[in-house]
């Protein structure tokens, strides 16, 4: 019973980060902090979705052969970025 | 036959028991099967319609291409003949190829498994492939589409006038087959091996397949989500790629080629797969730095995908990145000369027999080398800029395709047609047959590199009077090829009421397949082997020593 | 990490329980990937049309309706956690707690939809659908048209995903509700949930790029 109230507690305590994040990310929106804020954004929106994957998903716990799928898409999706990037930035250079 | 003396596996009797051919009768057993055998045939049968399909609309290309004037069909005919041509052989025939049919009947065979892990997902895919291509051939038999396999926008999303939303919406349908297929395979190899079965003991097939499943995994998507933003776009005249509201079309072909180069790759390594089982088995000798070409695969696979923008040098993509792609391009060559290097060093003091598996593994060699060097060519860039769209690029990628997948696939069902339906093909007859594809072949395409380097460009049924005698010679090429391609239909299918009977292991050959009965029971294997040592544990002195004794 | 030795269970390709387990886990998270790359490419055109229209960008979200969006983000997000409890109360054998926490994500799914219906009313009635009958007030109202093909496009296909889990969530009550089926079982919903928190995953990524882009000026 007493790892069944951790579970629950770790997933209580998740969602109120979660919320706070949202509340935050909303809040930096309205202030000018010029290149920042994308930058900020993106960062609360990493850690929203880590928080999501580590704790609601449960990797935290798994094995270590699920954390390569796991890490598997979002590698391939940073290849695309990276190497699609490499044209759409670098075309007006001279 | 220069025979192989048939003592392999006497601990079998004769298969008594039914196997998985006729454990059951029915139509409605076959179609609604969940055992990979049957359904690796169901792929079998569909592909090699679709193989057809594709080749018919090659063969009346070439005839059009044998006068420099289009005499034979329309420019736009011909647009629509190229565009069956691609997306037929590619989407319906070539990436299904390998991994489908010999992929699906050996993995679990291979790995000492009773099947994939998900055997009904399994049966999907052969489903969405079939209804994918459905809506291809749907929008083929209405008026056909004209836009080339490659869907670029914003022609493919504005002007052409053919059905190319149900053409992509095949694409898209079969693409989800394609990627069930990998998701199979990828947790079949991870969580299905037979006790003692480890990685580095793992037949170079399964690395090879294991490489494609993760791109089909990972790339497939791409392009579902690239034709679904081209199809929307074409429905509702507004959209992602439109110039009209600062849509950028070479979007399209960076998310159109994240996917379509790896598919490339899709068309290569399982044929790679094939030949490494091939080489040792008919030279008799381990596969020469086995660790090698398995890493090798795995960076083939994942430098693949570090590599599209090659396909985009003249498209007015960044200079700079023009750089990276064609660095990173000839870093692929790398791992493609360690397998043909490494491959080559095993036939060295081998015992070779040439039978007709070995025949077409030795063609994929050698005609996958200058397939390969000429493609160095191409990423270069400044030699890219000249011969980008002409016949050297038609060139170069048939003879990946063509000389490459294409003769390991049939290499690859000649070796496990004993298995796959318990009877041995005819050797005069096929070897024959390997001779004609082989000679066909070269004579189709090598003259196409050099149209190409003179300039001819692809994709016109018109081209200028001096290139007729190097087009004459393609064509009638193309003909010995089309002959070199039916010859084993005939010979397979008359094999299996004629053939010989087949032996669990008429090669002599190592690998779990040839441990269990030709062809396999229904759940494959009578015990779950355990495997105690690796791959290709082939005993060349005592071939040679068996060999000598022969010749007495 | 299986809990349930007595699976009662098995397809006949398994030697046991936790391979099957592994297996189905294994293969979900392959599907999220493939699901990664597919969202993946429109991220990709979303970022590249960002830089090179920021202003627009900027101006196109600021007709977007923040409330309705940061609702519908904490709605997904509970909708997170009851799930987490529902595959947490299948593992313990707790049917009637599952059945609840499943209608409960699914009633908070369902809130999503009708939230975002009413803004996909109102954004028809302000002209903000791309197409002829497309109208705004910005200074690149052409590629102001583009921040809303992109966003009608990301928001739809989210839009889909949720409604095709709520489906799901739907069916899995039902027949946790009337049979047996997760008893000793819970794997399928463990699945369930992490498709679930794939699509709670996107819309923590869609909602500041699309509503928050430029909210001071």
């Amino acid at each position: 019973m007493n790892a069944n109230a951790s579970a629950v507690r770790t997933y209580i305590l998740t969602e109120i980060a979660l919320l706070g994040l949202l509340a935050l990310t909303i809040c930096v929106a309205y202030l000018n902090l010029g290149l920042l804020n994308p930058i900020i954004a993106g960062a609360i929106s990493v850690t929203s979705a880590t928080l999501i994957i580590l704790n609601f998903m449960h990797v935290r716990h798994s094995k270590p052969l699920l954390w390569i799928f796991v890490a598997a898409g979002f590698f391939w999706l940073g290849i695309m970025f990276a190497l699609a990037l490499s044209d759409f930035l670098t075309r007006h250079w001279r | 036959m220069s025979a192989v003396p048939m003592q392999a596996a006497p601990q079998y009797a004769p298969a008594l028991q039914p196997t998985y051919l006729n454990v059951q009768r029915t139509i409605r057993s076959w179609l609604l099967t969940t055992d990979h055998k049957r359904i690796a045939l169901l792929y079998m049968v569909s592909i090699t319609f679709f193989f057809f399909v594709g080749g018919v609309a090659a063969t009346l290309m070439r005839l059009e291409l044998l006068t420099p004037r289009a005499e034979l069909v329309t420019s736009e005919t011909y647009n629509k003949l190229f565009t069956i041509h691609g997306v037929v052989m590619l989407w319906f025939f070539l990436i299904p190829s390998i991994p489908t049919v010999l992929g699906n009947f050996l993995v679990p065979l291979m790995i000492g498994a009773r099947d994939v892990a998900f055997p009904r997902l399994n049966l999907a895919s052969w489903y969405l492939f079939m209804v994918g291509g459905a809506f291809t051939l749907f929008s083929i038999i209405t008026g056909g589409v004209d836009t080339g396999w490659t869907f670029y926008t914003p022609y493919s999303s504005t002007y052409s006038n053919g059905h190319v939303v149900a053409m992509a919406a095949g694409i898209f349908i079969a693409g989800f087959g394609s990627i069930a297929t990998g998701l199979n395979f990828i947790v079949t190899v991870h969580t299905m091996r037979a006790p003692g079965l480890t990685w580095w003991r793992l037949p170079i097939f399964i690395w090879s397949l294991y490489t494609t499943s993760i791109i089909l995994v990972l790339a497939t998507p791409v392009l579902a989500i690239t034709l679904a933003l081209m199809a929307l776009e074409r429905i509702f005249g507004v959209g992602f790629f439109n110039p009209a509201i600062g849509g950028d079309p070479l979007l399209f072909q960076h998310l159109f080629w994240f996917y379509s180069h790896p598919a490339v790759y899709i068309m290569i390594l399982p044929g790679m797969g094939v030949v490494s089982e091939l080489i040792p088995c008919f030279s008799r000798r381990p596969l020469f730095g086995y660790k090698f070409v398995a890493v090798a695969s795995v960076a083939i696979g994942v430098l693949g995908f570090l590599v599209w923008g090659h396909h985009m040098f003249v498209s007015s993509q960044s200079i700079y990145a023009g750089m990276i792609f064609s660095i990173l391009s000839f870093m692929v060559s790398i791992p493609s000369a360690i397998k043909v290097f490494n491959w080559t060093a095993t036939l060295y003091k081998g015992s070779i027999r040439f039978q007709t598996p070995m025949l077409y593994a030795l063609f994929f060699i050698g005609l996958f080398t200058i397939g390969g060097l000429t493609g160095l060519f191409l990423a270069c860039l400044a030699i890219d800029v000249h011969v980008h769209d002409t016949y050297f690029v038609i060139a170069h990628f048939h003879y990946i395709m063509v000389g490459g997948m294409v003769m390991a696939y049939l290499g690859g069902i000649h070796f496990w047609w004993p298995k796959i339906t318990g009877r041995m093909y005819p050797e005069l007859p096929a070897k024959l047959a390997a001779l004609t594809v082989f000679l066909g072949f070269n004579l189709t395409f090598f003259p196409q590199f050099i149209l190409g380097y003179l300039g001819m460009p692809r994709r016109y049924p018109v081209y200028a009077p001096e290139f007729q005698v190097l087009n004459v010679l393609s064509t009638a090429g193309a003909s010995i090829l089309a002959v070199g391609y039916l010859l084993p239909l005939t010979y397979l299918l008359w094999s299996l009421r004629y053939g010989r009977i087949a032996t669990p292991n008429p090669w002599e050959a190592t690998g779990l397949e040839w441990t269990t009965h030709s062809p396999p029971p229904k759940d494959n294997f009578e015990t779950t082997p355990l495997v105690t040592a690796g791959a290709y544990k082939y005993d060349s002195q005592a071939a040679e020593a068996q060999r000598e004794v022969a010749h007495v | 990490m299986s809990s349930s030795p007595t699976t009662p269970i098995l397809a006949h390709q398994f030697e046991d329980a936790t391979q099957q387990r592994d297996a189905a886990t294994i293969g979900m998270w392959l599907f999220i990937a493939t699901e990664i790359l597919f969202f993946g490419g429109m991220f990709l055109g979303y970022t590249v049309y960002r830089y090179t229209y920021p202003q627009a960008f900027a101006e196109g979200s600021q007709h977007t309706l923040i409330w309705f969006g940061g609702t519908n983000a904490a709605v997904l997000l509970i909708s997170s956690t009851t799930m987490a409890l529902a595959v947490h109360a299948a593992s313990e054998n707790r049917r009637a707690l599952l059945v609840s926490l499943l209608l409960g994500t699914a009633s908070l799914g369902a809130l999503f939809l009708v939230i975002k219906g009413f803004e996909y009313a109102h954004e028809v009635k302000e002209n903000l659908l791309p197409g002829s009958s497309f109208h705004i007030v910005a200074a690149e109202p052409l590629k102001a048209e583009m921040f809303f093909y992109i966003y009608w496009l990301m928001t739809g296909f989210h839009a889909l995903h949720v409604a095709i889990g709520v489906v799901l969530i739907l069916i899995f009550a039902a027949r946790a509700f009337f049979t047996n089926a997760f008893v000793n079982h819970d794997t399928p919903v463990d699945l369930l949930g992490l498709y679930w928190h794939f699509v709670d995953i996107v819309w923590v990524f869609l909602f500041p790029l699309l509503y928050l882009v430029d909210r001071h000026s």
